[in-house]
């Protein structure tokens, strides 16, 4: 029955949807007589208590909106079933209460109370449709209940809830800005927070909030670059573009030492100056943002590939900008709209940086289906590429552009050319050629293009073209366009001493036509009589005579105005006063030749990209691109607390992993939860950032380290140097341990020391104070389960530091430490200590207070998982017997292609080595290296063999009982060997 | 950010609106009449316009305009690229974009608007995340909605969203698991006068139809990698092993997507399929012009060339053509001055030709230029640059996969100028 009825209801429904055609321009009326009857049978369907009805009459009300009719009459009718249990009678309800609520602001009152128990729904997805639908309901009178909802779904569990929150902050503060403060509050919350969801939405209620509030920043700047790549698309071009404006008041610019304007070489001169006292030094943080922001050139977006173009363009040093111009030239191949707006910004820094276009020249040539806004800015790139070496293919180009169809293209580029010529001196003559070729053309609006263009040309040496000039007082015949004729007659009154001869002739004619012509033609008619009158006046007084009279009496005041004042400068009379005498002077004086300049100068005072620099005006909400400091302002403030740190890099799940493959189940891929099994308690953050680092090192220089050892070839060198420095010193400082420690397990053959160091405090945030930590992979005498560490401590401060010691420390259940005895007061600059820490074979980090007798620091130290181990002896046989054992779920096999450098049997074991505490097992073949050692704890055999093929190929395998173990040592082994 | 947004069809009536914010009265499209009554051509319209107290961006996609509003500073490109997703939103939902088909859907157009951007900042633009909430049209469904007052509101709750492969739904079950790529190059080419090249460059996309169960994660391996030059990618593509191994390695979404395009090195000279030779003249005198175009096989690589078609704007002048083509057929546009040749098949052994008369408007002077000609063309089965998929590999999933890769050639901006 029920069916039946809704059935005929569709049917009513759609044929309604056919008919209101008239609907369509609410100008055209006709709307009230039929909608009224229709909005009665609406609200009784919407009144009844079948699902089917409401639904039917929803829809046709949301199609009445989206055509732009008028429905806010079904207001009350409409509210009332903004509890409907139907999801699609609910999602279509919230749909109009968005629309109408700003209207009917007392009866959207009435639904305000469902959405607050959404709010409090189990499921996250209905607590955060419920706060989007609230926080768009526009009624002033909720702002307080909005403040609270968003209050509380900033720091709600899930973070979709906390994105939702974060796109409710700009409604709410468009609705009520005076809720800026708290809402600053809470942006600075979801700033911290880690997720990528969460980060493209806070940034961009920070920029429609508070742009100005950049110290809000400082703190989660390196997070955000780290989580950039996962971000979404449109929050990637959001976050791009607020941390140029950032880095531009943080860092100094890079190209300070080779800026090659033109314009300022006295700026230049300083900058050397300047330079000479400090050569500038990247900060590696405005390196971190450069570095991960490049891959995103090749996103398929092209907001996002632009956003990442003018990051560099506004911020990389000059050598390396050249990488944007191929990825912009990509986007020349999309839409007609993306081109546009790629051109007008390619135009931009064409001007600035020609050279890294010039190599995708022909990508600019022009087709002649292109749209001609296109073809225009194809040919101001053109243009402003164009120089000594491409030119003549360049005016070849131009060339066949001259015999299109579409006039004002035409005209835009015998302007380009009359540019080229100004710009290159060896060509001015082929284009003047070219150009006066043109003056025969049979379209008037070509040849006055090019009038006007020689006009400008010739003003540059005149003398050279005395046949040129001759040539164009004979067009006056026939060249009709006024603006043409205005210019050739200006430029036979103003080069009249090189054709003494036919100037007088002009005029002549012109004196005859005078009065047929246009006004500015009659303008530069008297001009032309005045300076001939005060070069040749045996010939032309009466001609100027005769004119002035003509203009004495015409009908334009401008005109008459002009004949009046240039008869008082030229013809002496008695009363004529001191102006006469120069007035050859004022007539005659030597002009400056016009300078042809590119409309794009000086536009890139707009942060490219943005409708401003489109519209060359400043746009509303438009942020100035602030200029660069003259000095770094500190640094320190971007240091995160070393917990808090934790790790923003861990988070990078999914597009920065390596081999994720190999890991068996879908759960692996999303990195973060894949080994958030690790541990629950901590969070997934500080899990998979041992993952992905393999050490435990929180601060700035490691991270740096750890992240470019797989980037291109200059970071890697600039890395080691940065190692090398770290190492020295434990190294020096722990060589008589090393021997001691070799002495003592002689039989433990232990190959390699790892004394690989991580930071523990960074002397900035340590005030002075810096400690590092090493794995020493000596047996910690007081406890056989413990893993040794070696902790150096260095002062740099000027104040002495006493009393260092341990306190609060916090472990996950199981893991024991012993501190290390308190150090008193230490003189000279380092001092060491070892400590013992039992991390229950995990990889979970121990977290303790360091404490000096004035100060407390949090530190966390981390493991690597190669240290959770130490070595054993085993023979072949034992080997393999142990490995028949551990064989599958135990076994992980992983196939790699070793790295170049690592292709012989020394390098892969000193390679494994230096990655897990294992020791050498003794092997028949020379294909394969074997390793054998037990975790420190539960003294598990760990088992890893290295088996070499042809060409670089090779397998590795570990048997380890542990499979957690297993699993991640499997990761750091493979790293070890194919980078 | 995004305020309003107006669709319009040709002839410039409004049939859909949508505001995010306050809402923002019709008439502000009037500077956009304005504007494409000036601009004659569609596609001549500025896309980015200024008004007194707003600005608008359109874009111009399948003879519709997408216009939308933007009271503040906002990268146009942003909005650009957002329009173009909702088109192909609709594309992707309704198997075309339309004015008919929009309106026939309209409260479904509109629920995805309503997804797809809160308060003008987008919020969902995966069209697998869309899927979830609002369920496309099928026919067997529109029966059943039909029968019993069903809509196509998703009434599960999208997890997508949740995921931080957003691109990917999860339980994702199919009887028949495959995938399919196409590598799919276009060849863009000037040609001058005397068929000497001015410029030619080759762009190429891989299009891939997967349809597999579960979470399968997959890398595919070139054998020639080297040759691409400069690519873009899904966002699934993970950019680290792309840039180590040269591996393309992936979860990817579920259906139909475009996995990466590329461009191929500028170093290497390119292969042109055809050859053109061409001469269109217009006398001077007695108004009449004549046209010969001879199109014949160059480097091929043994292949057809097959939907061969030459396209010729005239100049407003030519009245009409009186040609004759020894294969396909030609038609002479009256109204838009365009001439289409259709050839078909490219036969080597017989080349095919047009040739004939052009008769001008009596008194009018004499073309300045001669038309560009357009071409376009297909071949089956070759990837023009030589690029070679070498094998596609699945990890994660335990079943066998039907895998394919085929190639397809076409002419992109191929031009020859006369």
């Amino acid at each position: 029955m029920s069916a039946s009825s809704a059935f005929n209801d569709e049917k009513g429904g759609s044929s309604s949807v056919g008919e209101p055609e008239y609907g369509h321009d609410p100008a055209s009326g006709g709307i009230f007589s039929s909608d009224y009857k229709r909005h009665d049978d609406l609200k009784e369907m919407l009144d009844s208590n079948k699902d089917s009805l409401k639904l039917e009459a929803m829809k046709r009300i949301v199609a009445m909106i989206a055509r732009g009719k008028n429905a806010s009459d079904l207001f009350p009718a409409v509210v009332k079933n903004v509890a409907c249990k139907n999801i699609e009678v609910k999602k279509l309800v919230y749909v109009y209460l968005v629309r109408y609520a700003e209207e009917q602001q007392d009866l959207a009152l009435l639904s305000i109370s469902t959405f607050q128990r959404g709010l409090k729904d189990p499921n996250q997805l209905i607590r955060a449709s419920a706060l989007r639908v609230l926080s768009s309901i526009r009624v002033t009178i909720i702002v307080p209940i909005m403040m609270l909802a968003i209050k509380e779904a900033a720091s709600d569990m899930s973070p979709y809830v906390r994105k939702t929150a974060a796109h409710a902050i700009p409604k709410l503060y468009s609705l009520d800005p005076e809720q800026k403060d708290q809402l600053i509050e809470v942006i600075e919350k979801l700033l911290a927070d880690k997720t990528t969801l969460v980060a493209g939405s806070v940034v961009m209620a920070f920029e429609e909030v508070c742009p100005e509030r950049i110290d809000l920043i400082h703190k989660n700047y390196r997070k955000l670059c780290n989580l950039l790549i996962d971000v979404e698309e449109w929050g990637q071009v959001v976050i791009i573009n607020m941390l140029t404006r950032y880095a531009r008041t943080q860092f100094l610019n890079p190209n300070i030492n080779d800026d090659d304007d033109e314009d300022d070489k006295e700026k230049k001169a300083e900058a050397a100056t300047l330079a000479k006292r400090k050569p500038y030094v990247m900060d590696p943080d405005h390196r971190l943002l450069l570095r991960n922001t490049k891959p995103l050139l090749q996103s398929r977006n092209a907001a996002v590939v632009m956003a990442v173009a003018q990051l560099y363009f506004h911020l990389a040093p000059k050598a390396e900008i050249g990488v944007i111009a191929k990825a912009l030239v990509r986007l020349l191949r999309s839409h007609s709209e993306v081109q546009y707006v790629v051109l007008q910004n390619v135009a931009t820094m064409t001007i600035k940086r020609r050279g890294m276009f010039e190599p995708y020249l022909k990508s600019f040539y022009i087709r002649s289906t292109d749209p001609t806004q296109i073809k225009v800015l194809k040919l101001e790139v053109l243009t402003n590429l164009a120089n000594e070496t491409n030119i003549s293919t360049i005016l070849r180009e131009f060339q066949t552009y001259i015999k299109s169809m579409d006039k004002d293209f035409v005209a835009a580029t015998i302007q380009a050319i009359g540019r080229c010529a100004t710009n290159i001196g060896e060509v001015r003559d082929t284009c003047l050629n070219g150009l006066v070729q043109l003056l025969s053309n049979r379209d008037e609006l070509v040849v006055a293009e090019s009038v006007v263009v020689i006009k400008k040309l010739l003003q540059m040496q005149p003398e050279k073209h005395s046949d040129i000039i001759k040539h164009m007082a004979k067009l006056t015949d026939n060249i009709q366009v006024p603006m043409a004729r205005a210019s050739i007659l200006w430029l036979i009154g103003e080069y009249c001493e090189h054709v003494p001869k036919i100037a007088p002739d002009v005029l002549r004619k012109m004196a005859k036509s005078f009065t047929n012509e246009e006004d500015i033609v009659k303008l530069q008619i008297i001009n032309l009589s005045a300076k001939l009158y005060l070069t040749n006046s045996k010939q032309t007084k009466l001609l100027t005579q005769y004119v002035l009279n003509l203009a004495k009496y015409d009908q334009n005041y401008d005109i008459r105005d002009r004949a009046r004042f240039i008869r008082q400068l030229i013809v002496p009379t008695e009363k004529s006063g001191a102006l006469s005498k120069y007035a050859k002077k004022l007539f005659l004086a030597l002009k400056p030749a016009p300078v042809l300049e590119s409309p794009f100068k000086d536009r890139d005072h707009f942060q490219l990209g943005s409708l401003s620099h489109l519209l060359n005006a400043k746009a509303g909400g438009y942020q100035e691109l602030p200029d660069w400091p003259e000095a770094a302002p500190d640094p320190s403030v971007r240091n995160v607390e070393v917990k808090e740190s934790v790790r923003a890099v861990g988070t990078v799940t999914y597009r920065d992993t390596g081999a994720l493959w190999g890991l068996p189940g879908p759960q692996t891929m999303e990195g973060s939860e894949g080994c958030s099994q690790l541990d629950s308690a901590s969070g997934s953050e500080s899990g998979s950032g041992s993952e992905e680092s393999g050490s435990g090192s929180e601060s700035d220089e490691s991270e740096e380290g750890s992240e470019s050892e797989q980037e291109s070839e200059e970071d890697k060198e600039e890395d080691k140097k940065k190692k090398k420095k770290e190492l020295k010193k434990p190294v020096r400082e722990s060589e008589r341990l090393i021997i001691l420690h070799l002495l003592l397990c002689r039989q433990t053959i232990t190959p390699c020391s790892a004394s690989k160091s991580y930071e523990l405090l960074h002397r900035i945030t340590g005030e002075g104070l810096s400690v590092e930590y090493c794995f020493s992979r000596q047996p910690f005498s007081p406890d056989g389960n413990m893993v040794a560490v070696q902790v150096q401590f260095n002062n740099s401060a000027a104040s002495e530091t006493k009393n260092l010691h341990m306190e609060d420390v916090k472990l996950q259940c199981g893991m024991r430490v012993k501190e290390f005895p308190e150090i008193g007061e230490w003189w000279g600059e380092a001092a060491t200590a070892v400590m013992g820490i039992d991390f229950c074979d995990s990889t979970q980090a121990a977290n303790f207070q360091l404490c000096t007798h004035t100060k407390k620091f949090f530190v966390s130290i981390q493991p690597p998982v190669g240290e959770l181990m130490r070595p054993v002896f085993l023979t072949e046989n034992e080997f393999k017997k142990e490995q028949g054992q551990l064989m599958g779920m135990n076994e992980i096999t992983e196939r790699l292609t070793l790295d170049a450098k690592c292709r012989n049997e020394h390098t892969i074991v000193q390679r494994v080595t230096t990655a897990a505490n294992l020791s050498r097992v003794p092997c028949g073949s020379d294909k394969e290296c074997r390793f054998a050692g037990r975790t420190v704890t539960s003294g598990s055999l760990v088992l890893v063999s290295v088996v070499t093929k042809e060409e670089g190929a090779a397998q590795l395998t570990v048997n380890c009982e542990k499979m957690v173990i297993g699993t991640m040592l499997v990761k750091d082994i493979l790293l070890a060997l194919t980078q | 950010m995004i305020h309003s947004l107006f669709l319009i069809n040709h002839s410039g009536d409004i049939f859909l609106e949508k505001h995010w914010k306050s809402v923002i009265g019709r008439s502000v499209c009037d500077y956009f009449f304005e504007a494409k009554e000036k601009a004659v051509q569609p596609e001549n319209v500025p896309p980015v316009l200024q008004t007194p107290h707003h600005y608008l961006i359109s874009v111009y996609r399948d003879k519709l305009f997408f216009l939308s509003v933007v009271q503040t500073e906002v990268p146009p490109l942003f909005v650009i690229e957002f329009l173009h997703r909702v088109a192909d939103t609709v594309q992707d939902y309704f198997g075309e974009c339309s004015e008919g088909v929009i309106k026939d859907n309209v409260v479904t157009v509109y629920e995805l608007l309503e997804e797809m951007l809160d308060n003008g900042f987008p919020l969902a633009t995966e069209s697998n995340v869309l899927k979830e909430m609002i369920r496309p049209p099928t026919i067997l469904r529109s029966v059943v909605n039909t029968l019993t007052g069903g809509s196509n509101v998703g009434d599960t709750l999208p997890t997508g969203q949740l995921s931080s492969i957003p691109w990917r739904r999860a339980g994702v079950k199919y009887t028949n698991n495959e995938a399919y790529f196409d590598v799919i190059e276009e060849i863009d080419a000037i040609l001058d006068k005397s068929g000497t090249t001015v410029f030619a460059e080759i762009q190429g996309v891989i299009e891939a139809c997967v349809r597999l169960t579960g979470m399968p994660d997959l890398t595919l391996s070139f054998m020639n990698p080297r040759l691409l030059d400069d690519m873009s990618f899904h966002p699934c593509v993970r950019f680290k092993r792309w840039e180590s191994e040269r591996i393309l390695s992936f979860i990817p979404p579920d259906g139909n997507f475009t996995l990466m395009t590329y461009h191929v090195s500028s170093q290497n000279v390119v292969a042109l399929p055809v050859y053109v030779k061409q001469n269109i003249s217009f006398l001077e005198t007695g108004s009449c012009g004549r046209l010969d175009i001879t199109i014949g096989p160059k480097q091929t690589m043994g292949k057809t060339v097959e939907g061969l078609t030459v396209t010729v704007h005239m100049p407003k002048t030519v009245l009409s053509a009186n040609l004759t083509a020894t294969q396909g057929n030609y038609t002479y546009n009256l109204a838009t001055k365009v001439l289409v040749w259709d050839i078909g098949k490219l036969n080597p052994q017989k080349l095919p030709n047009l040739r004939g008369s052009l008769s001008l408007q009596a008194g009018a002077p004499r073309p300045e230029e001669n038309p560009a000609l357009d071409i376009t063309l297909k071949i089956q089965q070759l990837a023009i640059s030589g690029l070679k998929v070498s094998r596609l590999d699945m990890y994660g999933e335990k079943y066998k996969p039907f895998k394919g890769v085929k190639y397809l050639t076409k002419a992109g901006k191929f031009q020859v100028r006369t």
